[in-house]
């Protein structure tokens, strides 16, 4: 019964969302419209919602008469991933889109008191559209509840890979990044019909992109902590088009946040930014189209089902294309704002959009070029890691090195000689540091040191700039304090970002190019030396688990001799489905890790028993998913600010 | 400078231009070198031998792994045989198989021929499923007619 309430709610659902986009539509013109559209959007969000969380009533009680829980539950399984189940299968990961969708269309309606009428009732019938774009296409080709006719007795379970308390989170921070930029788009949309994109447009623009751009950056840095440590590979990126997927419509959104300032503060570059807004929602329907259409390969397995990938191309077609469309028939009509100098604020910001939007090409580039390759009658061929290493890298360690330049530059006309001059101690001591550890670390590697030297100079360059501001080092402590507290919390939060970038810089240089790695059967008894740790294998039991059954190594690692750590690594048969998985054991050794992976079972040298062990030492490697958290963190803070409040517009709007 | 335009609308769009073609020039040559130098392709074995794939050129090898051909060494190197229809190619590999690695199943490996015509795999994928085919596998076998029907795609994950 709660699964027909489901299906109903979720055709009214799309019932409600097209009467937002009818009612906001003429809400333009009408009070009363505009209010039933707010209504609308608020039933739409209520309905899915309903939707939703009856599906995950089906997930929990395993229900297996309705196909999508037979498909991926068991009776077996831990509640965590029952529930989160719920959006481990396409159906359910569209249901969460939709509702995530909703969710902002109403966030919008109840948030967004201090819109312009006008503005706001555009904006919600635009996401209404959108809403019964996707809405539709879950109702009709991609049903989550739909029912069986043959009920099976037991489930399929879901892949024992997702069975991780990292990836049950990873979803839904993910779709409300990638969602996020749907408000972005409705609000370009509605900007572009009003013909106006001006400095109280990117003001209102601003907070949705931050929250967007926050919540993606948790998704990605909780889906590459994933692949580091479920996937037993040792690795956390891989250059897989699933993640570059994910990856380009955060660099979109970065440059958007970065362009937004520009339109914000001095009304210049409306086009770009509105163009970009326009971008960053169309990629995060491409990397949902690429990811569910299995047109590309990708060592990431999801979701794939070819005839439903023709349909979101063509969602994503009309979509971005009305959008661009629309983009190419006002953009020209647009006041260009204010006029700036080739060194200014406004300056280092566009430089940082050409860089962000190149990479992002770059990406694109390699990712879509085997299909672009095939298409074209060639061969077949994969793009990997060296490619990206090639294109992608050089042009963010270009605009990491202009990166602390930007905060230090006066609007309009900038001081570059100045900024220079405040910046020469963040150079010595990012040269320094480089010195450093090319003297210290072994092996000598030229290209590793430049890395290290960026992070350096990208945490250093932030706090210089946070300095310059309260005059620390000069002024009196009484009057830096003052200042202090005086600063704004979106400069905290730029800071914050900014130094949460030089941190993963750090990671990534040191994890990438100076992690060991140490492969060998042992069998009981037997070591091997990873780095400057010793491990033994002690013992091999079997664990009898709540869905699978292990084998448990026991593995001592030794540092000079001295037991630093018993690690317990596993090999899980899962009952459902038969596939085995590798449980991986980290020992933390401050910021570096020992991460050890117990292999197959093999014959050794004699006959007996003996079990491949493979072990990395990954120096730093922390730094690579604490960086991107304090990068959301600043996002956060940011968007606290109370210049972004939305009240405040509304008071500036009433001045 | 008489070069530089006096109107403020063509000053501007020149700075833009300046700005854009050093960093549009970098994107372009370097994209172009990288799919030029690392892109790898994928051969199934018969394909690997028509085009003569050159010793240490990385490529990818995908097919079936020959039901009997794996042998696990103690020290760690594996042996095993990925085939296609008409021809096989001999693998060595270090390291850890993948957890879906079997007889039988499509395997897709990163590497490159030695001299002796024997493949070096650096990595050897299998999906996180245990009813997948590699795309470009199932394609090549497909063309041979060795595929029988979509029947093994993933209904999910």
């Amino acid at each position: 019964m709660i699964v027909e309430i489901g299906s109903f709610l979720l055709v009214l659902a799309l019932a409600a969302s097209a009467a937002q986009g009818l009612l906001s539509g003429m809400g333009v013109r009408s009070r009363t419209l505009a209010g039933a559209g707010e209504g609308a959007a608020l039933a739409a969000f209520l309905a899915t919602a309903g939707a939703f969380i009856a599906l995950i009533h089906a997930f929990v009680v395993s229900d297996f008469s309705v196909a999508n829980v037979a498909a991926n539950s068991h009776t077996e399984k831990p509640l965590l991933y029952k529930v989160a189940g719920a959006w481990g299968s396409h159906e359910g990961s569209m249901l969460l889109w939709c509702f995530m969708l909703t969710a902002y269309g109403a966030a919008v309606a109840v948030f967004g008191r201090g819109l312009p009428a006008r503005l706001k009732a555009r904006v919600l019938s635009v996401q209404g559209l959108l809403g019964v774009a996707f809405l539709a296409y879950t109702v009709f080709a991609s049903n989550p509840l739909a029912r069986l006719v043959d009920i099976p007795v037991e489930g399929r379970s879901l892949n024992p890979l997702l069975q991780d308390p990292a990836l049950a989170a990873h979803p839904p921070f993910l779709y409300s990044g990638y969602v996020g930029f749907s408000v972005v788009f409705s609000f370009a949309v509605a900007g572009l019909i009003e013909g106006r994109i001006d400095a109280a447009w990117a003001r209102w623009v601003r907070p949705w992109t931050l929250a967007a751009w926050s919540l993606l950056t948790v998704g990605i840095t909780l889906g590459a902590f994933w692949a580091y440590y479920e996937l037993g590979w040792g690795g956390w990126w891989f250059w897989d088009p699933v993640e570059n997927a994910s990856f380009m419509p955060w660099l979109i959104g970065t440059a958007l946040l970065h362009s937004a300032i520009v339109t914000e503060k001095r009304g210049a570059l409306p086009g770009w930014t509105v163009f970009l807004a326009l971008s960053a929602f169309t990629f995060s329907m491409l990397g949902g189209f690429l990811v569910r259409s299995g047109v590309l390969t990708s060592v990431h397995t999801f979701a794939v089902d070819p005839t439903r990938g023709v349909l979101l191309l063509t969602i994503l077609g009309l979509t971005a294309g009305s959008g661009f469309a629309l983009f190419a028939w006002r953009a020209p009509a647009l006041n260009p704002g204010g006029v700036f100098a080739p060194i200014s604020r406004e300056s280092s910001l566009v430089l940082n959009n050409i860089l962000l939007s190149a990479a992002t090409a770059t990406v694109l580039l390699g990712t879509l070029y085997p299909l672009i390759r095939e298409a074209l009658g060639g061969d077949t061929v994969s793009v990997g890691p060296p490619y990206f290493n090639l294109t992608f890298l050089p042009l963010m360690v270009l605009a990491f090195v202009v990166l602390p330049f930007g905060p230090l530059l006066a609007w309009k006309r900038g001081d570059g000689l100045g900024a220079l001059q405040r910046l020469w101690a963040a150079a010595a001591v990012a040269l320094g540091a480089g010195i450093l550890t090319y003297a210290v670390v072994s092996p000598k590697k030229a290209l590793a040191t430049v890395g290290v030297a960026i992070g350096v100079w990208l945490i250093v360059g932030a706090l210089t700039e946070v300095a310059e501001r309260t005059r620390a080092f000069r002024a009196p402590w009484v009057e830096v304090r003052r200042r202090l507290t005086g600063l704004p919390r979106g400069a905290w939060g730029m800071t914050l970002a900014h130094i949460g970038l030089g941190v993963f810089a750090l990671g990534a240089s040191f994890e990438t190019n100076w992690r060991i790695e140490a492969a060998q059967a042992l069998s009981l008894g037997q070591g091997l030396d990873v780095g400057a740790y010793h491990l033994t294998l002690d013992k091999v039991g079997a664990v009898d688990g709540p869905n699978y059954l292990a084998e448990r190594g026991v593995i001592s690692v030794r540092k000079g001799g001295v037991v630093i750590c018993t690690a317990t690594p596993e090999r899980r048969a899962y009952y459902a489905g038969g596939q085995t998985t590798s449980e991986v054991h980290i020992c933390p050794r401050g910021l570096d890790q020992v991460y050890i992976v117990l292999g197959e079972r093999r014959q050794g040298a004699h006959g007996e028993h003996a079990w491949l062990v493979r072990a990395y030492f990954n120096p730093w490697v922390q730094l690579i998913f604490l960086g991107p958290l304090l990068m959301a963190i600043g996002g956060a803070i940011s968007l606290s600010d109370r210049r972004l409040r939305l009240a405040v517009g509304r008071r500036r709007v009433a001045a | 400078m008489s070069f530089w335009p006096k109107s403020r609308k063509a000053r501007r769009r020149l700075t833009i231009l300046l700005a854009v073609a050093p960093v549009l020039a970098l994107a372009v040559g370097l994209a172009l070198y990288g799919l030029r130098g690392s892109i790898s392709f994928f051969y199934t074995p018969s394909q690997a031998i028509a085009a003569h794939v050159p010793a240490g050129r990385a490529v990818q090898l995908g097919g079936l792994v020959l039901a009997g051909s794996v042998v696990k060494k103690p020290d760690g190197e594996v042996d095993f045989t990925i085939a296609d229809r008409r021809a096989a190619s001999k693998v060595v590999y270090r390291g850890d198989l993948p957890d879906l690695f079997r007889e039988g199943q499509g395997v897709v490996a990163q590497g490159s021929y030695d001299a002796n015509g024997v493949f070096v795999a650096k990595q050897v994928l299998a999906k996180h499923d245990e009813k997948y085919m590699p795309r470009e596998v199932a394609k090549a076998l497909k063309e041979q007619g060795e595929w029988r029907g979509d029947g093994a795609r993933p209904t999910y994950e």
